[in-house]
C-alpha cells in the first residue's frame, strides 16, 4: 500500500474541487485532488455544458425546421432538415472532452497532483484511494470534501434503460418520438424544451400547481406560452406513479385522481439532486449534517477540525458557480488568508426558452425583509435589439429599496438573457442603487438597455415605456 | 393669467451685478404685494426684494450663490390680471427652478442614533451619515442619505472593500459608510483603519458626517477679500506691548464726567486719535496700494474701518475722516456704526473707502494675533487683550495694565523700520495719553 502526504487534499475535481485545487496550487500549497470520473465533475461531463450544448444543437434545428415549414417571417426558404443525433451527441463530447483536459492541464499548470479513483475517508486526517494500480493512501493536513450531488430517483421509477436521469438524456443516440418528463423545473424544462425541438412529443409532468416553482408566476409565463407553442404538454398537479405494465407509457395520476398513460419512449426523471454523501466514508468521519446536506459555517469548515466542505454536498442552491466561489475561498483560507463567505447574490440561469435569470431578491421576499420597495419592470417588447433577434417575450425586473433605492434584486425572462446575469450580479455584489443602473450608459442597441430602463422605471421616468 | 417679471435691481452706485443670498419663496407660492421674495448682496449690503404685484410664482431664475447682471430676469410672477408683457420664455434647462437644491443635507443631523440594544456585546453597527449634496427635494433626501442599517443586515460595501476588511480584520458592521445608501467606500475603511482600534464604550462612536454648506453671500465676500489680501500682500507682523495704565485713568474719568448726550468712550476713540496722529508722521502708511498700476495713493484723510463681529459674519464699517473729529466725535461715530453693522443696516458707503483698519477681538483679544490686512491697504492695526501684568520699574514688580498691539503691514511698501516706528509711536502716544491732544 502506497503512502504519501500532502498539505491540502480534494476529494471530488467538480467545479468546486477543480478551483479549490487550482487556487491552492497558486498559492503554493501542495496539493492533491482525487476524482474517480473525468475532472469537470457533473457541470462539465453530466451537466450544465453538455446540456447547452445540446440546447444549442436543438435550437440550431428547430429553427431551419421551421424555416422548413415556412414559418419564417426572415424571407429564408429551406428544404426539410434532418438531424443526425449520433453525431450532435459526439460533437457536444468533443466539446465534454476538450474541457475535461483543459482541466486536467489547468490542475497541472497549477502543479497539483491529481489521482484518479474512488476516495474513502480512514479518519479525519487519511483518506485511501482505490486507483486501477492498488490502493493509495494519503495523509493530508487539511481536506476538502466537493463530493457534489446525483439525481434524485424516485422508488416508482427506478433508473434504467426507459427511465432515465438528466446523464442518461445526454446520452440519448436518436430522439425518442415520445418523451415523459417527469419533474417541471428547470432541469427537465430544460431538456424537455431542448427534445421537443428536435421533434420529441414531450408531456412535462408537475406535483405542483406550477411549472418552475421556485420563480414567482411573472417569469414563469414566458416559458409556459413558449412551452405550448413547442407542442409540450404540461400536466401540473400531476403524480408519476410508474411505468405501464407494457412500458410503453407512463402512468399519471392527476388532479382528479384519475389516472392517465402518457405514451413514453423514454421517462426522463428530474425531480431534483440530492448530496452525494455516500460512499466515501462519511461514517467513519462523523460530520455533523444540515438535512441531507454538511453542515458548514461561513467559512465552509464542517464540524471536523481541518476537514472543509464546498459545493453542492453543503446544501442549496446547488449551482457550480456557487461551488467555485467556495473553493477559491477554502484553498486561501488554507494558504493562511482571512476570508468568509460575504457574497451577496448567486445568481441563478435557468437555460429554458426563453430564459430566466434570478439575482437577489424577488418583490415578495424584498417586502418580507420588512421595507418598503420599489419595482421597475422593463418588456423587451420596447426594447429594439429584442425585435431585431425575434425575441420580444420577456421582460428586465429590478427590485430596489424606495427608501434608498439599494437594488435589493434583478430577475430577468427573455431571449439571452442570461448573458446580462453578469450585470445583475455585479449590480448588487457593488451595492448598486438605481441611480447607479440609470446613470450607467448601456450600449444600444442590445438587451441590456432593458436593465437600465427598468431602473429607470423604477425611478418614476423610464424612457421609452 | 398675466406674467410680472421681476429684474436684478440697481442696488447700487455702480453695481453691475449682485449675489443672490436669499430665497423666501419657492415655485408655487403665492405672494402679495410687497411681500419679501429675494435678498441679493453686493459688495458690501444686502438688498431685499419685495413683490410689486399679487400672485403666484412661477419661474425663479437663480440659484442661491449665483451672481446675476442688474437687469436680468429673476423671477416670474403669475397674476390674475391679462396685462403685464411677458418677455421671452424661462431658458428650459440652466432655469430649473430648484429653490431647494442650495439646503446643506441635514440627514445627518435628521438621523437620530439608534441607541443599541443593553444586552448587545457587539456595539452597534455605527450608522451611515452620508451627506451627499441634497439633489432631490427635502423628504426624499431623508431617505436617500440615511436609512438606517438594521443590526444583523450585512454591510453595504463592494466586495473588494469587503476584502481588505477581511484581511485587516475588520468588522465591516462596526465601519460608517458615507456613500450613497450608505455604502462603505475603500476612504471610509481607510479612515476606519486610521483610527485603530475599533471602539469599545457603546456611547463612543465616530461621526462620520459632513455637512456641505455653500459658501455664499457674506461669506463668500469675506472669503474672496481674504484670499486677495494673503495672495497678494505679504504682510509683516510686529507685535509690541503697551502699558495703559495711564489711558485707562484717563478714559475712566472721561467717561464719569461725561455729559449724558455724550458717547461712553472706549479704547478705540483713543486709538483712533492716536493713529491719527502717527499717521500725519507716517503717510505712507495711510494708503492704498494699487499694485496692478504700481502706485500708492497716500490719503490725506484717515478712514479708519473698524472689523466688527456679526450675525452675518465679518463687516467693516469705516469711521471716516477721524482727523476730522475730537475724542468725542470719534466715540459718538464708533457706537454709531457699530450698532448699524450689528443690526445690519449700515449702508454700502459706510461700509467702504477705509484707508487702514483696526481690529479687535475684544474680550477674547488673546496674547497676539496676525491680522489679515483689509487690501488694498497697506496697515491693519490689531488690538488685543487688555491684561494686568507685573512689570520690573526697576526696583520692583508693580501691577500695570498692559495690553499688546499686533500690527500687520504689506511690506511691499511699507518696511520693517517704518512699521516699528509707527507702533513704536502709538505706544507712545497711548502710554502718555496727554500726547494724543496736544496739537502741533
Amino acid at each position: 500500500m502506497k503512502e504519501i502526504s500532502c498539505k491540502l487534499l480534494v476529494i471530488g475535481a467538480g467545479p468546486g474541487g477543480y478551483v479549490c485545487a487550482i487556487r491552492a496550487g497558486q498559492l503554493g500549497l501542495d496539493t492533491v485532488i482525487v476524482e474517480m470520473g473525468k475532472p469537470g465533475g457533473t457541470c462539465l461531463n453530466v451537466g450544465c455544458i453538455p446540456s447547452k450544448a445540446l440546447i444549442h444543437a436543438a435550437d440550431e434545428f428547430f429553427k431551419v425546421r421551421e424555416i422548413a415549414q415556412g414559418h419564417d417571417p426572415l424571407g429564408i426558404s429551406l428544404t426539410a432538415p434532418a438531424i443526425d443525433m449520433a453525431k450532435t451527441v459526439a460533437w457536444k463530447d468533443g466539446i465534454v472532452g476538450r474541457l475535461n483536459t483543459g482541466v486536467a492541464g489547468l490542475l497541472k499548470r497549477a502543479r497539483v497532483k491529481s489521482i484518479e479513483g474512488r476516495a474513502r475517508f480512514r479518519d479525519g486526517k487519511t483518506v485511501e484511494v482505490e486507483t486501477e494500480t492498488g490502493t493509495q493512501v494519503i495523509r493530508a493536513e487539511t481536506i476538502v470534501i466537493a463530493t457534489g450531488s446525483v439525481p434524485v430517483e424516485l422508488p416508482s421509477l427506478p433508473f434504467g434503460d426507459k427511465v432515465i436521469s438528466s446523464t442518461g438524456a445526454l446520452a440519448l443516440k436518436t430522439v425518442p418520438a415520445n418523451l415523459a418528463v417527469v419533474g417541471g423545473g428547470y432541469i427537465g424544462l430544460e431538456l424537455g424544451t431542448a427534445f421537443a425541438k428536435l421533434g420529441a412529443k414531450v408531456t412535462v409532468v408537475e406535483a405542483l400547481p406550477r411549472i418552475l416553482p421556485l420563480y414567482d408566476s411573472d417569469l414563469v409565463k414566458p416559458v409556459a406560452k413558449r412551452l405550448a407553442e413547442l407542442g409540450v404538454t404540461v400536466l401540473t398537479e400531476a403524480k408519476a406513479k410508474g411505468l405501464s405494465p407494457q412500458g410503453d407509457a407512463l402512468l399519471v395520476e392527476t388532479e382528479g385522481g384519475q389516472t392517465q398513460a402518457i405514451a413514453a419512449d423514454h421517462v426522463l426523471v428530474t425531480v431534483g439532486r440530492r448530496p452525494a454523501t455516500e460512499g466515501w466514508g462519511l461514517k467513519e468521519i462523523d460530520l455533523d449534517m444540515s438535512g441531507p446536506f454538511i453542515r458548514i459555517d461561513e467559512q465552509c469548515r464542517t464540524s471536523m477540525r481541518g476537514v472543509y466542505a464546498i459545493g453542492d454536498v453543503t446544501g442549496e442552491p446547488m449551482l457550480a458557480h456557487r461551488a467555485m466561489a467556495q473553493g477559491e475561498m477554502v484553498a486561501e483560507i488554507v494558504a493562511g488568508h482571512r476570508r468568509s463567505w460575504d457574497k451577496r447574490a448567486i445568481p441563478a440561469v435557468c437555460f429554458t426558452d426563453p430564459e430566466v435569470v434570478w439575482v437577489g431578491l424577488s418583490p415578495d421576499e424584498a417586502r418580507q425583509t420588512g421595507a418598503e420597495v420599489k419595482i421597475g419592470q422593463f418588456p423587451f417588447s420596447a426594447n429594439g435589439r429584442a425585435m431585431t433577434l425575434q425575441g420580444e417575450a420577456g421582460f428586465v425586473r429590478v427590485v430596489a429599496r424606495a427608501d434608498n433605492h439599494l437594488v435589493l434584486g434583478i430577475q430577468a425572462v427573455g431571449s439571452g438573457v442570461s448573458e446580462l446575469s453578469a450585470a445583475f450580479a455585479l449590480a448588487v455584489e457593488m451595492g448598486a442603487r438605481l441611480e447607479d443602473i440609470a446613470g450607467t450608459i448601456h450600449a444600444h442597441p442590445t438587451q441590456s438597455e432593458g436593465f437600465q430602463e427598468a431602473a429607470l422605471k423604477a425611478l418614476g421616468h423610464a424612457l421609452h415605456a | 393669467m398675466a406674467e410680472h417679471v421681476i429684474k436684478m435691481p440697481d442696488v447700487g452706485e455702480g453695481v453691475a451685478e449682485a449675489e443672490l443670498v436669499e430665497w423666501h419663496v419657492k415655485v408655487g407660492d403665492p405672494v402679495r404685494e410687497d411681500d419679501i421674495i429675494a435678498a441679493v448682496m453686493t459688495d458690501k449690503a444686502t438688498v431685499e426684494i419685495p413683490s410689486p404685484v399679487e400672485g403666484t410664482i412661477s419661474w425663479l431664475g437663480a440659484e442661491i450663490g449665483d451672481t446675476v447682471a442688474v437687469g436680468s430676469a429673476l423671477i416670474r410672477i403669475e397674476t390674475a390680471g391679462n396685462a403685464a408683457p411677458a418677455e421671452g420664455k424661462p431658458e428650459p434647462a440652466a432655469a430649473e427652478p430648484r429653490a431647494e437644491e442650495a439646503k446643506p443635507a441635514t440627514a445627518a443631523a435628521g438621523q437620530p442614533d439608534e441607541t443599541p440594544p443593553p444586552a448587545s456585546p457587539k456595539p452597534a453597527a455605527p450608522k451611515p451619515a452620508p451627506a451627499e449634496p441634497a439633489k432631490k427635494t427635502a423628504a426624499a433626501a431623508q431617505g436617500m442619505t440615511g436609512a438606517p442599517r438594521p443590526e444583523g443586515e450585512q454591510p453595504l460595501a463592494s466586495p473588494a472593500v469587503r476584502l481588505r476588511a477581511k484581511e485587516a480584520g475588520v468588522d465591516l458592521r462596526q465601519v460608517a459608510g458615507t456613500g450613497p445608501a450608505g455604502r462603505i467606500s475603500h476612504d471610509d475603511l481607510d479612515a476606519f483603519i486610521a483610527r485603530g482600534s475599533t471602539p469599545v464604550a457603546t456611547t463612543l462612536r465616530p461621526n462620520t458626517a459632513i455637512e456641505e454648506v455653500k459658501v455664499v453671500g457674506l461669506r463668500r465676500k469675506i472669503a474672496e477679500k481674504m484670499q486677495i489680501a494673503k495672495a497678494r500682500i505679504p504682510h509683516i507682523t510686529y507685535v509690541e506691548e503697551v502699558d495703559v495704565t495711564a489711558l485707562e485713568e484717563l478714559r475712566t474719568k472721561l467717561n464719569a464726567a461725561k455729559r449724558p448726550e455724550q458717547a461712553k468712550l472706549t479704547l478705540l476713540p483713543f486709538l483712533a486719535r492716536a493713529m491719527v496722529k502717527a499717521l500725519a508722521e507716517q503717510p505712507q502708511i495711510n494708503a492704498l496700494y494699487d499694485d496692478e498700476a504700481g502706485i500708492v495713493h497716500r490719503h490725506g484723510g484717515v478712514h479708519i474701518g473698524i472689523a466688527a463681529q456679526t450675525p452675518g459674519g465679518l463687516v467693516v464699517p469705516v469711521l471716516r475722516h477721524a482727523e476730522a473729529r475730537d475724542l468725542w466725535d470719534c466715540a459718538a461715530e464708533i457706537n454709531r456704526l457699530a450698532e448699524a453693522a450689528r443690526s445690519g443696516t449700515a449702508t454700502r458707503e459706510e461700509l467702504s473707502g477705509s484707508t487702514i483698519t483696526i481690529t479687535s477681538l475684544g474680550a477674547m483679544g488673546g496674547v497676539a494675533t496676525t491680522p489679515v490686512i483689509n487690501h488694498p491697504e497697506v496697515a491693519i492695526v490689531g488690538v488685543n487683550k487688555m491684561l494686568v501684568r507685573p512689570m520690573w520699574d526697576g526696583t520692583g514688580f508693580v501691577p500695570r495694565k498692559m495690553m499688546n498691539l499686533s500690527s500687520s503691514f504689506d511690506h511691499r511698501v511699507v518696511d520693517g523700520w517704518d512699521a516699528a516706528v509707527f507702533v513704536q509711536r502709538l505706544k507712545t502716544l497711548l502710554e502718555t495719553p496727554a500726547l494724543i491732544f496736544v496739537e502741533g
